[in-house]
């Protein structure tokens, strides 16, 4: 037996970084909430709440949103701070393309990177090849096309886009229905129209062949942006997203730790009205929110 | 027979579908009440501190040791092994653990995602039963180490040298994810 605490495993028969490997945690994080965090302290309260993972990064979307400017990769420190400071999963944001910041997030240890619109991309043709690296992928998505073309490039999960940093659960709501209800379409297509489907979606036809088998993405499919409440996150839920990420809405609301867990605790129940009434009390105000038409940057269409 | 799935939290519905699969009834259970009409249940991989909390707030956490005692068949992987265990090393401090197999583990005993892998081992309790010789395929995800068994814990399988599989009675603890590779044999074993 090795020292506690480090990795023991010696033989030369094992595999890291494995499709199966890398999908599979994107498994266990499954029926619940990943929050986002810019320091140790709102790591701590996530983890208190009973967040499955969380995304560190410098400034919350609805900072993002308003600072303007170029948004990067965070600083190590920060990240490792943060990995410090919870026993948790620990995510990190790099910019679409980058796959530079993903090499530097990856040899920090974090736990999967996200490849985000929330960020400036770096590149405006090509997303990073992620087949290439051993941490896993999660990437964002409006339409089964481009979850399908992202999931071409390896990655392991997908979260419909919505919009971060609005506090606004409409785009989210639009990204999963054109999702879902595209994946229903296609299971009731013959083979023939099938071609047509992956043209029209642009994306990789044995991928398309194999959602209109099976009726479902070949990774977990989670929900991000805009959402606020336990009420926005059952929403999710119910509507086919199969865990939550919650950016801007818990901290830049009035009194984050109770929004927490009120979301944790709606993400399990999110089929049972009598629990989501009881969680959903007194809360305080949730972050204001604003609509789709005063925005001035639509996060969601960065991305090809 | 009905199998009940912990689904506070995690892989549940992975367990569920290779449970149905074997033309067992499967549901998800997540209250206390639901555990009534099981005859055996499965605490699922995912974030075992998530679950721990869940099961604490929604009363979960006596009538699951109910259940263990009760004799009825439970199986945990992963984040369920760290549960059923009698000791958690690298926890919260606030973590609960139910005690129904003496074991201490140790979360993320093989480091983080990147260090997360598969590997092949042989199981005899699988060929003793009737279930072939072949070796069964273990995902490891962030997965816990097993430190210490206590008398009478059967260690039914091993990774580098720690027991990766373990029985007392009734209970069953995997350390991988059975319900991820696509071989039933551990839950034919368990629902046989």
């Amino acid at each position: 037996m090795s020292q506690p605490g480090t990795p023991s495993l010696s033989g030369a028969d094992h595999q890291t970084g494995s499709t199966l490997v890398k999908r599979g945690l994107a498994e266990m994080l499954k029926g619940g909430v990943i929050m986002d965090v810019v320091n140790a302290e709102q790591a701590r309260v996530a983890e208190d709440a009973g967040a499955t993972a969380v995304m560190a990064l410098e400034r919350v979307p609805a900072d993002i949103r308003v600072d303007g400017g170029v948004a990067r990769m965070s600083d190590p420190v920060m990240i490792e701070g943060i990995q410090a400071a919870v026993t948790i999963p620990v995510m990190a944001k790099a910019r679409i393309g980058h796959f530079v910041e993903a090499q530097i997030l990856q040899a920090l240890g974090v736990d999967y990177v996200d490849e985000s619109e929330v960020l400036t991309p770096a590149d405006e043709t090509h997303h990073i090849d992620k087949w290439a690296f051993t941490v896993p992928f999660v990437c964002g998505a409006t339409n089964l096309g481009e979850a399908l073309r992202r999931i071409s490039e390896g990655a392991c999960m997908i979260r419909s886009k919505g919009e971060a940093g609005t506090g606004n659960i409409v785009e989210a709501v639009r990204h999963l229905r054109s999702i879902t209800g595209d994946i229903r379409k296609l299971t009731q297509a013959d083979s023939a129209e099938l071609f047509e489907w992956a043209k029209q979606l642009r994306a990789p036809l044995p991928l398309v062949q194999e959602v209109a088998e099976t009726g479902v993405l070949p990774v977990p499919l989670f929900c991000a942006g805009g959402i606020a409440t336990p009420a926005d996150a059952a929403l999710a839920m119910q509507l086919g997203a199969q865990a939550v990420f919650v950016g801007s809405g818990i901290f830049k609301s009035d009194d984050p730790a109770p929004r927490a867990k009120a979301i944790v605790e709606a993400t399990t129940h999110f089929r049972d009205a009598d629990i989501l009434a009881k969680v959903s009390r007194g809360l305080g105000a949730p972050m204001t929110g604003i609509g789709m038409d005063q925005i001035e940057v639509t996060f969601a269409d960065r991305g090809w | 027979m009905t199998v009940g799935v912990l689904a506070l939290q995690g892989a549940f519905g992975l367990h569920v579908d290779l449970l149905e699969s074997l033309g067992v009834r499967a549901v998800e259970v997540r209250r206390a009440d639901q555990l009534d009409s099981v005859d055996r249940l499965v605490l699922p991989g995912g974030e075992s501190t998530t679950m721990s909390m869940l099961a604490e707030r929604f009363d979960l956490l006596e009538p699951l040791r109910d259940f263990c005692r009760s004799g009825r068949p439970v199986f945990g992987t992963c984040a369920g092994a760290i549960l059923l265990g009698s000791e958690i090393l690298d926890g919260r401090d606030d973590q609960h653990c139910l005690g129904a197999v003496d074991i201490s583990v140790r979360r993320n005993g093989f480091g983080r995602q990147v260090d997360s892998f598969e590997i092949d081992v042989d199981v005899d309790a699988l060929a003793t039963a009737g279930l072939g010789d072949a070796p069964f395929h273990a995902v490891c995800i962030r997965a816990p180490v097993i430190e210490r068994v206590g008398d009478g814990v059967e260690v039914m399988a091993r990774i580098d040298g720690s027991p990766a599989l373990v029985r007392d009675g009734a209970i069953m603890v995997a350390i991988f994810h059975p319900e991820l590779a696509g071989d039933r044999r551990l839950h034919e074993l368990f629902v046989g």
